[in-house]
């Protein structure tokens, strides 16, 4: 499968120029599987111009939303193929008991903070809740809780040569614990990502950061060096980089992933950035 | 779809029992079949053995070490009867006092209360057990 990368950023967009490297738009990746599925991981604004860029002739696409925190839905509302008549849209969200999917979309998608509704979409999407198990095409996928504030599922992608993606965009697995990082079966996300051929991982925080932010939602960089190193991630790349960080920032704190964790090969998560993911 | 192994406890059982590694009250967490999967230190005193991190121990095994007695009638708890194991069959919490035995046979009252973990999904999850000594009595 191939993997781009349209928006790396969490929390807020941060466009500029100290940012120009890893990027300003929020979480949004384009998994394009080798039977022409169209995978999109998340609706940050970076979807917005991935729709522009979408060949004219594909069928079907696939949103994945980890969550329904604002970062990660913002490009829903302008996201060109949903204004379209051609494709066909999905969208897979963790499940909950007490509100549907279509609900708690419209709570954005509606006035006020949004002028059309979704059932006034020209493409009005398909909504399902993401179960532990589906498949996309010849992908198969797993959805499984982690640990970060209201419902957040990660996902993890397998395609058929056996390629596998882990995307845990918003994560916090050291949450409580007074070591991380504790034995496998007790550290949240670490199904999601064992052995995975690239893992796509929250690294908001530096180590100094993280104390003062217990219970946001996120992970620091010596945190992410220890799960990806349990987990035997082969490649690494740390994602939903803090707006407050600029380009020279996030390379230093690349750097101390890389060093933390020596047996893993560390990507830096750059917009923009595209790699074919093979199987080891 | 064949499921892989699960070599990971879903997270709220993780959450749970991080909970419970921080709290004073004793408290007990199973698995959806009623395996033992953690209690805390305040727990131990009560229940006078040391929990093994080691170890899942299957319902069968744990109801026939941790002895529990109708305190009314005295007889030995059918594992039915359990509140975990009934709050997990009926998917709803259960508060009832009964008679532990420790190992070293001392008996004392005790009070129960039991809660499914239900998912946001609706998937049981497992249950918790919070119990205290009756020193009402
Ligand atoms: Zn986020
Ligand atoms: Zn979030």
């Amino acid at each position: 499968m191939r993997v781009e990368l349209w928006g790396t950023r969490g929390s807020l967009p941060a466009p500029g120029t100290e940012t120009t490297r890893y990027g300003g738009n929020t979480s949004s990746v384009l998994v394009v599987g080798s039977e022409g599925e169209h995978i999109l991981l998340d609706a940050g604004t970076g979807i917005r111009p991935l729709g522009l860029a979408l060949p004219e002739d594909i069928a079907r696409l696939d949103i994945l939303v980890t969550h329904l925190h604002m970062d990660h839905l913002q490009g829903l509302g302008f996201f060109p193929p949903l204004f379209g008549h051609h494709v066909e849209v999905h969208i897979w969200g963790p499940p909950s008991t007490t509100m549907s999917l279509h609900r708690r979309l419209s709570r954005y998608l509606s006035p006020p903070l949004f002028p059309v509704r979704l059932r006034d979409m020209p493409r009005r999407p398909e909504l399902h809740d993401a179960r532990p198990y589906f498949r996309v095409g010849s992908i198969r996928v797993r959805a499984d809780r982690i640990c970060h504030p209201g419902g957040t599922v990660g996902y993890r992608l397998t395609d058929p040569n056996g390629s596998c993606l882990a995307y845990l965009p918003d994560h916090e697995p050291a949450l409580g614990q007074r070591h991380f990082p504790a034995a496998r079966e007790w550290t949240s996300g670490f199904d999601l990502a064992r052995h995975a051929d690239l893992l796509i991982h929250d690294a908001q925080y530096t180590d100094e950061e993280y104390p003062d932010h217990v219970g946001w939602g996120h992970t620091s960089v010596s945190q992410l060096a220890a799960l990806a190193s349990l987990a035997e991630a082969r490649q690494l790349m740390p994602f939903h980089h803090d707006p407050s960080h600029d380009d020279e920032q996030l390379d230093a704190m690349t750097a101390v992933v890389a060093e933390r964790a020596p047996s893993v090969t560390l990507l830096p998560g750059r917009e923009g950035s595209r790699l074919e993911l093979a199987p080891a | 779809m064949i499921a892989a192994p699960m070599a990971q406890h879903p997270i709220e059982l993780i959450l749970t029992r991080e909970l419970a590694s921080y709290l004073a009250t004793p408290m007990f967490l199973v698995g959806p079949e009623g395996e033992l999967l953690f209690y805390n230190e305040p727990a131990e005193g009560l229940l006078g053995y040391r929990f093994d991190e080691a170890l899942e121990i299957p319902l069968n095994e744990w109801a026939s070490t941790y002895q529990l007695f109708d305190s009314a009638s005295g007889e030995r708890l059918p594992i039915d009867e359990f509140p975990v194991v009934a709050a997990l069959r009926e998917r709803r919490p259960h508060h009832t006092s009964l008679t532990y035995q420790r190992p070293d046979g001392a008996r004392l009252p005790i009070v129960v209360t039991s809660i499914p973990l239900i998912g946001q999904g609706g998937e049981l999850l497992g249950a918790v057990a919070i119990f205290w000594e009756d020193r009402r009595g």
